[in-house]
């Protein structure tokens, strides 16, 4: 049902956890799917340097979740922007069609941090 | 990797004696029961050998038998059979919230063509309140449907009770035994049932065969018509072999179901002991006592069930889940919403449910490998450790009333 890649992610997630006085926290819910995703970053001149997620989700969610995280890390603010969830989800070769909403939620809440990372900022 | 599966609410292996018994009515016996010469005459018999052995288990008489393509025809047949026949009498159905999608589905299809349903809710250990069935009874109330067992916390619902109930008011009554036959005693004489179901996967026997027990005497309008077979009450050409199995593994089932009752049941509390003493904020859906002996369902809060199977996949242990992600659809078991249970805990059921081949030391394995995945997967959760911010998002906190 999963590519390999989705099953790499979620049986090995990368960076997983959360970020202590992070520049920018951003958290998206999807109850009807059952899923929940908080990123967390630290930006230093303008790039993300680290970036951490916790997810409450199915195996897509958490790989989505995963997958975001390492394409983010080294991008701009304005790059990571521009990141969509269709991006994450053909980085992963591909979710199945019942899952594609799922993915909504990983570009969604590395945007919704950055955001934070920009009201805070202001 | 050790296999451990303790998914049999789902399907079970066809037993050995069972496709034993199967085998010569592929090629030696191939022939059509219904034919005249040497070829029919060779299988007539086996077909009626197995419509005796299905009626034993049930307790019924071997007429009151007709084989079925699966638990699903059955209760499309027992249902719109019931409509078409007594559409006369009235309109009104009463069944349940927590139904397999095979009555549900039904149902909502009868709706579309006027006829009402009343869906029993059911309360938080998903239990039906007997007065409120008898109240939903009007002059207009044509059939009673409500299962024997329920496929997802094993609930057993009280049919004896309930058969009471339709026979004082002479209302039909419909019984989906599709999870409780082999498994607990079915005496459709003792329930006062008119209409069962019950499914030949799940009891060792071939997918894609079952049975629809139909009291004598009781007018139903056939769901496939054709040729003459099942006299007349249901076309097509015997699944010869099937038909034998689920003969076999219902015999087998008369023969075996106490001692398996005890023994499976063993097994099923040992895990459900383990998992509460080892895991902390883990829910029980269902009934604590009035449940199937090998059924357990549990929600271990914070986490989604589908990353949860995935896991025990990994370990080589199959389950399954009522969480949205499993499902199909966007939506979490319809049975976790009709018992109310929070939505976030609905996408994190789990079932159990075992079977004669579990053995302790698979439910120690489960019990080594379940409580670090938990912890893993919780680790991972945003709703884990809130320090006590509650989730704010008002669409994680809803409870869904039916
Ligand atoms: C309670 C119940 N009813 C009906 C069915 C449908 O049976 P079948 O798969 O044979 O169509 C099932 C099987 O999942 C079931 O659990
Ligand atoms: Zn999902």
């Amino acid at each position: 049902m999963y590519t390999d890649k989705v099953m790499d992610h979620f049986s090995n997630p990368r960076n997983v956890g959360e970020i202590e006085n992070a520049d920018g926290v951003g958290e998206v819910g999807n109850a009807s799917c059952g899923d929940i995703m908080k990123i967390y970053l630290k930006v230093e001149n303008n790039i993300i340097k680290d970036v951490k997620f916790k997810t409450f989700g199915c195996g897509a969610a958490i790989a989505t979740s995963s997958m975001v995280t390492e394409m983010a890390i080294g991008k701009t603010i304005d790059e990571a922007l521009e990141l969509t969830n269709a991006a994450v989800a053909e980085a992963l070769d591909g979710l199945p069609p019942a899952k594609i909403h799922c993915s909504n939620l990983a570009a969604d809440a590395l945007h919704e941090a950055i955001k934070n990372y920009k009201e805070s900022k202001a | 990797m050790k296999r451990i599966y303790m998914d049999n609410n789902a399907t079970t292996a066809v037993r050995p004696e069972v496709l034993e018994a199967m085998l010569p009515y592929f090629r030696e016996h191939f022939g059509n029961p219904s034919s005249v010469h040497w070829a029919g005459r060779a299988v007539s018999p086996a077909v009626e050998k197995a419509r005796e052995q299905v009626a034993k288990l049930i307790n019924c008489s071997a007429a009151e038998i007709v084989f079925i393509s699966c638990g699903s025809e059955g209760d499309n047949h027992a249902i719109k059979g019931t409509a078409e026949s007594l559409k006369d009498k009235g309109n009104h159905i009463i069944t349940t919230t927590v139904e397999h999608p095979a009555v549900l589905h039904t149902c909502k299809a009868l709706e579309k063509q006027g006829f009402e349903v009343t869906y029993l809710p059911v309360d938080k250990d998903g239990m039906l309140d007997l007065d409120a069935l008898e109240k939903a009874i009007t002059d207009k109330t044509i059939l009673i449907s409500i299962m024997w067992a329920n496929n997802e916390t094993g609930n057993i619902f009280p049919v004896e009770q309930i058969g009471a109930i339709a026979k004082k008011h002479k209302v039909r009554f419909h019984t989906d035994a599709v999870q409780a036959v082999g498994k607990i005693p079915v005496d459709v004489q003792a329930a006062g049932v008119d209409l069962l179901v019950l499914s030949g996967h799940k009891i060792g026997a071939p997918k894609g065969v079952g049975a629809l027990y139909i009291r004598r005497g009781t007018k139903l309008t056939p769901l496939i018509h054709g040729g003459h077979q099942e006299r007349n009450r249901r076309a097509g050409t015997h699944n010869v072999p099937s038909i034998v199995g689920l003969g076999v593994a219902c015999e087998l089932a008369g023969a075996e179901q106490a001692e398996h009752y005890a023994r499976i049941k063993a097994l099923r509390d040992r895990l459900e002991k383990g998992i509460f003493d080892q895991v902390p904020e883990v829910k029980l859906n269902g009934h604590p006592e009035l449940r199937l002996p090998n059924t357990l369902n549990v929600s271990f809060a914070y986490i989604e069930g589908e990353s949860l199977l995935l896991n025990f996949d990994m370990k080589g242990i199959a389950a399954s889940s009522g969480s949205a992600c499993t499902s199909g659809s966007l939506e979490p078991s319809h049975v976790m919403g009709a018992m109310c249970v929070d939505v976030v805990l609905a996408h994190s059921s789990t079932r159990f449910s075992l079977g004669a081949d579990n053995t302790q030391e698979d439910v120690d394995y489960v019990l080594e490998v379940l409580p670090p995945i938990v912890q893993r997967l919780r680790e991972m959760s945003p709703l884990y450790n809130r320090g006590g911010k509650p989730l704010t998002c008002d669409e994680c906190q809803i409870v869904r009333r039916v």
